[in-house]
């Protein structure tokens, strides 16, 4: 690979673009394609699909000579509402499963870098934090952790808004009932209000903030995961 | 969906602004209960030191020798590792699958 494509694949990747990498294994020659030029490539049709369904593999040209494609995803980023205990144990865990994490809290009291040390952390209202990161998309996994409906009604909204990967809001059912009630007053209905996950995490009987962490992250893997899981089932179904 | 190529992709780019030789190995299709999936990357340079993986740690040392050609001559290989191939064996991936490794130099 030429340095000048690596260095290109890697500013799109900073930016979060999506890029794909088309090499032909036979003589090495290769060339990036930004998400935005899809339609000007030769195998555009290949290359669509190939973004559509995030796999990289090899294909075969027009030509019947073999060709890989490296499909290239923008990093997940994970946005915790809530500068609370359970995300002072999440951040570690999520630097190590290589997501993209920031904690956002208007509160300073708990928004403080003595308690996230190394965390990129925003003392901000939602809505202003957003401005500062760049828009949610559906590359960004959201959790409202901080059990205050001015906090977390706002960052629930703009995520369900992005049709962002996951969504979760911390908080008991009759908690998550009023919730409901609010976001149907505020225009959504029962299909969007249904991508959030309340009570937020896996049901591991979690008690401590560590558990209650391992349980949000176990969830939002399985959810990014998701097609993985249902191809497994839809094989194990089949034979 | 998830990203763990990011830091390797990153690191190839600056091994090579440092004015090392380096190679990048991607898996480019996997048989059977493969290790680690397409698309995943080792990174290697011309001491041998390496970052990342294209297995569970089973052909890896195959790997890093041929990529030290790659380096030398600059020409492009794909190498085949599993069952079926008895220097594969050799190598080592005794889980049964297959799979393709791409080896290329960063120009």
């Amino acid at each position: 690979m030429r340095l000048d494509t690596l260095s290109a694949l890697n500013a799109e990747r900073a930016a979060r673009r999506a890029a794909l990498i088309v090499t032909d294994p036979a003589d090495g020659s290769q060339r990036l394609v930004r998400a935005a030029d899809i339609a000007a490539d030769p195998l555009a049709a290949l290359l669509r699909e190939r973004l559509r369904s995030g796999r990289s593999g090899l294909a075969e040209q027009p030509d019947g000579r073999p060709v890989f494609v490296a499909v290239h995803l923008p990093p997940v980023r994970f946005i915790v509402v809530g500068a609370v205990h359970i995300s002072q144990a999440l951040a570690p865990m999520a630097a190590q499963l290589g997501l993209d994490l920031t904690v956002i809290d208007p509160r300073t009291a708990f928004a403080s870098p003595e308690r996230f040390p190394g965390v990129r952390l925003i003392a901000q209202w939602p809505d202003k934090a957003f401005e500062e990161i760049g828009p949610l998309d559906a590359y960004t996994a959201l959790a409202a952790l901080t059990h205050d409906p001015k906090i977390d009604d706002p960052a629930l909204v703009a995520a369900l808004r992005a049709d962002c990967a996951y969504i979760g809001a911390l908080g008991s059912r009759k908690t998550h009932g009023r919730r409901v009630e609010r976001l149907k007053e505020a225009g959504f209905d029962e299909a969007a209000i249904g991508r959030i996950h309340a009570p937020i995490g896996l049901d591991l009987g979690a008690v401590s903030p560590a558990e209650i962490a391992l349980s949000i992250l176990a969830q939002l893997i399985a959810t990014l995961r998701k097609e993985r899981i249902e191809s497994r089932d839809a094989a194990r179904a089949g034979a | 969906m998830l990203s763990t190529e990011d830091d390797i992709l990153r690191a190839a780019e600056s091994w090579r602004r440092e004015g090392r030789l380096v190679a990048l190995a991607t898996v480019i299709e996997t048989w059977g209960s493969a290790p680690r999936p397409v698309g995943s990357h080792l990174l290697i340079d011309g001491d041998s030191r390496f970052l990342g993986s294209v297995s569970g740690g089973c052909v890896e040392g195959e790997v890093i020798t041929e990529a030290l050609d790659v380096i030398a001559d600059g020409r492009p290989r794909t190498l085949e590792f599993g069952v079926a191939d008895e220097t594969a064996w050799r190598a080592g991936l005794s889980c049964g699958g297959r799979i393709r490794v791409f080896v290329e130099r960063i120009e």
